[in-house]
This record gives structure tokens, sequence and C-alpha cells, in this order.
């Protein structure tokens, strides 16, 4: 098997004096769809931060595509996902300016030739071409999601990197999700998928990482949730309305209407 | 004399030429720096680096008197210059490190700036007074020397935030995910921080220092009530700093008014008038349905106009 896409050894995160994350080894291969699991507060979203440069580590190694992190890494071959938009200032941003943000990375700080119609293509492919103009803050939670999606697709990742793509958000942005690591995966990429439960991505998850305090407790096949959690239909206490399971809900398309 | 004559006779001064070109450079570039500033929630980053370049002011007086410079105001300018980016990239560092909240270290430069400065300058052997000129501008008095500092520098800020805009874009947008895609976010913001200050003692002499960070932030104000992107909301804000900057500095060659000052006073008129004239401008926008491809996922029993609205739900 080829070098490691993630190679992450020992790795420490120290946020506020808190220690979050202890000792955490993480290798992904090539073509695997990984399922980061884990009770809120395990340190799966810090370990993404991690992996990714955005929090620093204060001890071990992370390695993308066998190259340290830094502007001088890989970071144009991974396309990372956050859960949400940041908090919109005042002044507004058309989803096509939040996209050709996508182009950029350590070594081209300035947009490349054919940057807009690059983003636009990005726009197209999760439904979103019309609202190009539109401020990425008059558009809905699930379409801001999906210009997250087209942010992260126009680079054209070798590395997905999706935090916790269901919480909260409609069902055809939900598909969009898994259509896209469906058609990524095919294509030969790699995902990374923050979950809190499997949900619409079980058929897709071939490894699962379960995370508690901070620490790896289980790495391999994805895990049967506990029983109260098991059934289709029990009651899930979450902050927000609970997806339907996808197939038995309605149209699920996500072609532009013009 | 009509008006076309004495719109002739105002360019023909050299003084009011030199004025004049002053206030279109600093007009078209504070504003493209306050979107920025605007976009990352540090409106009040231009007044605080303000407040630090008074010391800055005050220390180039006082490096000026020790070295016998004549005039002893000669150093101020690289002084304000100095000290501002110093001060500038401090504020940055401190925001960066998360131990103080941006507000309370803008807090911190504006006491520790203008104490500094009022205290430098009796040091200097100086008065308030000399302080003034800096405090509220004095366009009227800018020199060759002076005017070439100004569109120098203008220069260099116009180029660093047109020629570098997706990326300071990205920072000041969304810093994680400038992380995540391994952008310089340090340097960038570091840039931010220093054009800012470039710009602040650019325009010291037009506006002042107290009244610097207005001209970079309200055009911003203006620009933001139309414009529907980043890109169109930095020309907008743009173009409105040369205008108000022009037509304000023109007003102060027929009335004895203080040029800053009107220009900050028209600047704000403009903003008042566009933000009660906007909601007519508007086109209404129909009530219409965010997502028509989606079908409706409640059915609300006896709801007659059901269809199509349950989607904003989702």
């Amino acid at each position: 098997m080829s070098s490691p896409v993630i190679d992450a050894r020992g790795v420490d995160v120290t946020l506020g004096g808190h220690p979050i994350l202890r000792g955490v080894d993480l290798r992904v291969h090539p073509g695997e769809v990984v399922a980061l699991l884990g009770a809120n507060g395990s340190g799966k979203s810090t370990l993404v931060r991690a992996l990714l440069g955005i929090v620093p580590v204060s001890a071990g190694d992370v390695r993308l595509f066998g190259a340290p992190l830094g502007s001088r890494g890989a970071h144009d071959r991974v396309g990372y996902v956050p859960q949400r938009l940041p908090a919109g200032a005042g002044v507004p941003a058309s989803a096509l300016e939040v996209v050709l943000a996508g182009l950029l990375h350590g070594r081209r700080l300035r947009l490349p030739r054919g940057a807009h119609a690059r983003a636009l293509a990005a726009l197209d492919e999760v439904g979103l071409a019309d609202r190009a103009r539109r401020p990425v803050h008059e558009l809905s939670g699930g379409q801001q999601q999906r210009v997250l999606i087209a942010r992260a697709l126009v680079r054209d990742p070798d590395l997905l990197v999706l935090d916790e793509p269901t919480s909260g958000i409609d069902l055809p942005t939900q598909q969009t999700f898994v259509d896209t690591v469906e058609r990524l995966r095919t294509g030969g990429a790699t995902v990374v998928v923050i979950l809190h439960e499997l949900g619409a991505f079980a058929p897709l998850i071939g490894r699962a990482v379960v995370l508690r305090h901070g620490r790896v407790v289980h790495d391999g096949a994805p895990p049967r949730p506990r029983d109260e959690h098991a059934g289709a239909h029990h009651d899930h206490l979450h902050a927000h309305p609970d997806p339907e399971p996808p197939g038995t809900g309605p149209s699920l398309s996500v072609e532009v209407t013009p | 004399m009509s008006l076309v004559d004495q719109l002739v006779a105002m360019v023909s001064s050299p003084l009011m030429l030199r004025a004049l070109i002053a206030a279109v450079v600093v007009g078209a570039a504070a504003p493209v720096v306050g979107t920025f500033l605007v976009q990352r929630r540090l409106a009040l980053m231009g007044d605080g680096i303000g407040h630090v370049a008074l010391t800055g002011v005050a220390l180039g007086w006082l490096v000026g008197n020790a070295a016998s410079v004549v005039p002893q105001d000669s150093l101020a300018l690289p002084g304000a210059v100095v000290t501002a980016i110093a001060g500038s990239i401090a504020i940055e560092l401190v925001r960066e490190r998360g131990r103080t909240s941006g507000d309370l270290a803008l807090a911190l430069m504006f006491y520790g700036g203008i104490a500094g400065g009022v205290l430098l300058i009796k040091v200097a052997g100086g008065t308030n007074a000399n302080l003034i000129s800096y405090l509220f501008g004095s366009i009227s008095t800018v020199s060759n020397a002076d005017l070439a500092w100004t569109v120098g520098l203008a220069v260099v800020v116009l180029a660093v935030g047109l020629g570098l805009r997706a990326a300071l874009f990205s920072v000041s947008h969304d810093e994680e995910f400038a992380r995540a895609s391994g952008l310089p976010v340090r340097v960038l913001n570091i840039l931010v921080a220093t054009i800012a200050a470039l710009t602040v003692t650019v325009a010291m002499r037009v506006v002042g220092l107290l009244l610097v960070s207005a001209l970079m932030i309200v055009p911003v104000a203006i620009a933001q009530l139309f414009a529907r992107s980043f890109g169109r909301t930095m020309a907008v804000a743009s173009a409105t700093g040369i205008a108000v900057s022009v037509v304000g500095l023109s007003f102060t060659y027929w009335y004895d008014y203080p040029p800053g000052a009107t220009i900050v006073v028209l600047a704000v008129l403009v903003y008042a008038a566009a933000s009660v004239t906007r909601p007519l401008l508007r086109r209404g926008t129909p009530v219409h349905d965010p997502h028509p491809d989606v079908l409706d996922d409640l059915e609300l029993n006896g709801a007659e106009g059901a269809t199509g609205r349950g989607a904003d739900s989702c």
C-alpha cells in the first residue's frame, strides 16, 4: 500500500490549559472512507483541526501526503468543510467569492487563471449555480452548507474532510454530502468524516475511529450503536430536529432549477 | 465669477491642487483597507492606530530635537509610520494569542497612545498645541514632500490591498479555513495591520489622526448598504471615499471650515441619506420559496396555502 494520506503520531493538543487530545495515532491510507465517532467533547473536531493545522499540536507529529503542515505543505490537496460558515461581519460576501477562496493555498496567494469558471462549476455541482452572486448570509442554512462543500470541491481535493455534515441541515444538503463523498470515493479520493451517528453515510463508511476523552478507543469496522440508540425511530434528544433516513424521504434530487 | 471660473481658479492654486491630489489618493486608499477591517470586526482599529501614531509624532519630534534637525517636526511623519506599524503588529499578535479580546487590546492602544503622545511632546519641549495639527489635519499646508510621501504610501496600500485581495479576503472571512488551506495566516494578518497603519499615517495630514478612522470606515458603511459582494463593497466604498474627500475639501476653498471635519461630516451625512433612501431604492422582493426543488416536509391539516411555504422550515 502506498504511503498514508494522513500520518499522525502521538498527537497531544492542549487548548486553554486543558488537554483535549492525548497520544492520538491515526494513519489513513489512500481511498479509505473513515468516520470519526465519539460523544460531544470527545475531541473529534479538535483532532480534525489539528490534522489540518488549524490548532497547534503540543506534542507529536502530523503529516499530510508525507509533508509536514504549513504553507509549504500539501494543503492544496485537502478539501475541508467546516460545520458552518463563520458569523458574518458587516461586509457582504457573495457565494462565488467564498468559493473562490478555496482556490488559494500556501503557494498560491492570487487567484489562478480561469478561477471564476472553476468556482461556478463547483457551485453548479452542488446545485447553486443560480445563487452565485447572492450574498451568502442571505442564503438558507442548507444552502450555506452547500457553498462550503463547493469551496472544498473547487480545488479537486484528494482528501476531503467533513465536520459533522449531517447536523442540523436539510435533506437535500445531506444528500449532496453523501453524493459528493460517493463520487470522490469512486474517483479514488480519501474521505474523513466526523459523525454523531453513521446515518445516511453508513453504506460508504469502511472504517470507524472512535474517540473518548481525547483518546482513540476503537479503530476498525464501524461499531454498532448502543441498544437504546439502535432503533431507526428512537427518540433522539438533539438540539435540532432529527433528519429522516434517506430513501424514505421526499425527492432527494439537487438539480439546478433555473 | 461663474462656478466654472471658480473651479478653474481653485485647481490652478498650487496649494489647493496639492491638497486635492492628496484627498483623492487618501479617499481611494483608506476605504480599501477599511473594507478588510470592517470584515474582521476591527472597525475601530484605525482609530486605535491613530492614537498610537500620535506617540510616534511626538517621538519623531523628540528624536528631531535631540539630533537638532530643522525644522523640528521633519521626523514626525517617519516617527508616526514606524510607531503605527509597530502598534498595529502588536495588536494583531495580542489578538492572535486570544488572551485579550480585540476590543480590550484596542482600548489599551487608545489610552496608551494618546497619553504617550502628550507626555513625549512635553519632554521634547513642545506643547499640546503642536499636536493639534496632527490630531485634526492640516491639508491646506501640504508641501511637495508631504504630497510625495502621501502618494507613495497610498500606492503601496492600494497595490497590497488590491493585489492580494483574494488572500486577504480569505483570512478575514474565515480564518480557520485559511489555516486549513495552508495560507500564511499570520503574515497576511500582519500585512492587513501594516497597510492599516500606513493608511492612518498617510491620511494624517488630510483628515487628522482623530478622524482618520472615519475615512476608512464610513465609506464602507455606506457601500455595504447597497453592495451584494465583497468586491463591489470595496469598489463603491473607494469611489465614495474619493467623492466625499474632494467635495468636502472643495467646500473649504470657499468657506473657512476645517477640512478634516468637513470631509467626515459630509461622509456621515451621505450615510444617513443612504440609509434613509435605501428602502425606497431596493426592489421589493416578493415572498418566495427558497427551495422550490424541495417538497414540503410537513403536512399541515386544513391549511389551504400550505404548499410552497412549509419548505421554509427545512
